[in-house]
């Protein structure tokens, strides 16, 4: 519990910063804030609307203070462009994004897992070194350049998957799942290179204990002795790891979303920029940044409750 | 039965081979270690009955050697360098005269063939070059100057400047990094310090993806300062006198500097990567100067029929970052040998 409560008060402290950082990018824009912030065709009005929504007159720690109450209850103000307000554009867009994030882990994994396990139990055999040299190579790619490659294989040339757009999940699921798959591979790809990589190593430390030497020794099948005995205690790393990467994908998102045309949380951060959309872009990264910190911190707390070593080790520490 | 020494699988034995061949046995820079050897010889029978990682068999099996992947790795990152130096004196086209000869398939005289405003791609290839590695090598020297001190900082003082430094740290992982180089770069558009304008100026990218770089290598280097902090010789050096300052500089600092090397390799090829994002996106530095992901980018739109004006570029991308990653890889190997034999 002491573990819990400590990571607690750090989870605070980091989230009060997050945001806090989030609340000031307005503050870096050059020149007059409202100016800026209300758009290119902006009116007397709106500008008095602006600085009025903003607070511009108060000290900043107010400002702070009110804008992290207003986001709290869900108001993060309206886009200049288009008048719709944030969080419900956030809402909106935040299936996609959360779908392609799990599917593309789950891509990842299927793919990592077996081959992790076939290139583990004969180490530095053929498929060992062939499949890790493969894995270093993928991890050398760009995702943007994953992406073309792929629309242009799959999409132009075969024309197996279409390049832009989908089907949304709730009018046809199977189409969905389809429609999203080569986005989907494009992230999955790097991760499924790290994955293999971790998960063979894990696996191949594992397999030198005691313990499997007395399995075999027992005459267990190695096959048997790698699937009940090595994979679960092989595994942590690969689960925390997974875990983290749900919030560093978000970043991989964006390029993808934006490549293959697909409405979600990235796609709206990138819109907000090239369209000089400022309070669209702040609300954008609050919900990025907040929801990577409480992925970590679940992941922690995950770890944890899986691993008792881990709690009482951080614990004293 | 006592355990096997950390030592022993490095000691110049492959478990699983024959044991003590005599000439490995004479030639052994380590005695006592081949004595516990001996003693342990029916351990180590039990341990050539498992599966060594190969990459443990091949270090202590072989003298360590950067090996031939690392060379063409480096010539090739070399080739780019040196022409993306040189461009300017090269006898390449111009990189942003527009010619009539559009989308033109590579031949004789366009070597890469043209983009769709007719200019050579061979040119602003090798143009683009400058870009990303200016980019690549401005961000990690910014990220291992200011993560280093900070590592330093943390791992050698501890205590509460090392939450504080360390708790900052947190808070600046907590944007993914793509999204911070975004919002960076975005939010100080027109903007300027001194004559050094911010936005998308090389400079501005530069900082956000260098930022970006701090976290990591404050880690790194906090977490082998903290292990070089305790050793025999820090504490000799303090012994003899030292302050703190000197044995940061003299003790801590060039053992830290090594791991951090094959670091910095890789992480030229993670900015080169992002810059590349960055310029897909039509955030990095203004057209017309040309950029891999600006190329990239502007050849989406006629993928259908020819590739190349996106491809080309991407593939020397990839090759770059590739030639990097794996030259970084090679050289973190080949450091390893010394934390091995403590």
């Amino acid at each position: 519990m002491r573990f819990v409560r400590k990571k607690l008060v750090q989870l605070i402290f980091v989230l009060l910063a997050v945001t806090f950082l989030s609340f000031l990018m307005l503050n870096l824009l050059p020149g007059d804030t409202a100016v800026v912030v209300c758009g290119i065709s902006c009116d007397e009005a709106g500008l008095q609307q602006t600085r009025t929504d903003l607070g511009l007159d108060k000290p900043i720690p107010v400002r702070y203070v009110e804008w992290l109450k207003n986001t709290a209850t869900g108001d993060m103000g309206i886009s200049a462009r288009n008048k719709q307000p944030v969080s419900e554009a956030i809402r909106e867009r935040m299936p996609v994004t959360i779908e392609l994030l799990i599917y593309s882990q789950f891509i990842a994994l299927v793919v990592a897992i077996p081959f992790a396990l076939i290139a583990a139990q004969r180490a530095g055999g053929i498929f060992d070194r062939s499949s890790t040299t493969i894995a270093f190579g993928l991890l050398s790619v760009p995702s943007f350049v994953i992406a073309l490659v792929f629309i242009l294989v799959f999409a132009v040339n075969l024309g197996w998957f279409p390049a832009v757009g989908y089907v949304k999940f709730t009018d046809n699921p199977a189409e969905n799942i389809h429609d999203l798959f080569l986005p989907a591979l494009t992230l999955a790809v790097a991760e499924m290179a790290v994955y293999l990589r971790l998960f063979r190593t894990d696996l191949i430390s594992t397999l030198q204990e005691d313990y499997i030497t007395m399995a075999k020794a027992k005459g267990i099948s190695s096959r048997r002795v790698l699937i009940r005995h090595a994979v679960r205690p092989s595994s942590f790393s690969l689960v925390t790891v997974a875990g983290l990467n749900f919030g560093r994908l978000i970043g991989g998102t964006l390029i993808v979303e934006v490549i293959f045309a697909l409405n979600g949380l990235g796609r709206y951060l990138y819109d907000g920029i090239s369209g000089r959309d400022y309070i669209p872009v702040q609300g954008a990264v609050l919900v990025v940044a907040v929801g990577y910190v409480l992925i970590n911190f679940a992941v922690d707390m995950f770890y944890a409750v899986i691993d008792p070593r881990i709690r009482h080790a951080r614990a004293i520490a | 039965m006592p355990a096997p020494s950390p030592e022993f699988p490095s000691s110049g034995q492959a478990p699983g081979s024959d044991y003590f061949p005599s000439g490995d046995f004479l030639e052994s820079p380590n005695m006592a270690t081949e004595i516990t050897g001996m003693v342990n010889a029916d351990m180590a029978v039990a341990d050539s009955l498992h599966t060594l990682d190969p990459d443990q068999v091949a270090h202590a099996a072989i003298k360590k050697r950067l090996g031939w992947g690392f060379w063409v790795a480096s010539t090739w990152v070399a080739i780019v360098a040196l022409s993306a130096l040189f461009a300017p004196v090269l006898p390449i086209q111009n990189p942003n005269k527009l010619t009539s000869c559009t989308k033109c398939f590579p031949d004789s005289y366009h070597w890469f063939g043209t983009d769709s405003l007719g200019r050579d791609i061979f040119s602003r290839v090798i143009w683009g070059g400058r870009v990303s590695l200016t980019v690549g090598i401005i961000a990690i020297l910014f990220g291992l100057v200011v993560g280093g001190l900070i590592g330093l900082v943390a791992g050698f003082f501890g205590g509460r400047p090392e939450s504080v430094l360390m708790w900052g740290m947190d808070v600046l992982l907590a944007f993914p990094a793509l999204v911070l180089t975004l919002a960076l770069i975005t939010f100080t558009q027109g903007r300027s310090v001194g004559f050094i304008p911010l936005g998308n100026s090389i400079w501005m990218i530069s900082l956000a993806i260098g930022i970006v770089s701090i976290p990591p290598v404050a880690r790194l280097v906090r977490a082998s300062t903290l292990v070089f902090s305790h050793r025999e010789f820090v504490l000799a050096s303090r012994t003899l006198g030292a302050g703190n300052s000197r044995i940061l500089r003299k003790e801590i600092l060039p053992n830290v500097m090594l791991p951090v090397l094959s670091f910095a390799i890789i992480g030229v090829a993670v900015a080169i990567t992002a810059e590349g994002a960055l310029a897909f996106l039509g955030l990095s530095v203004a057209p017309p100067t040309a950029t891999w992901g600006s190329m990239i980018n502007e050849g989406r739109n006629s993928l259908e029929t020819e590739a190349f004006i996106s491809m080309i570029p991407a593939t020397i991308l990839f090759l770059t970052v590739l030639g990097l990653n794996l030259a970084g890889d090679r050289v973190r190997e080949f450091l390893d040998v010394k934390e091995g034999g403590l």
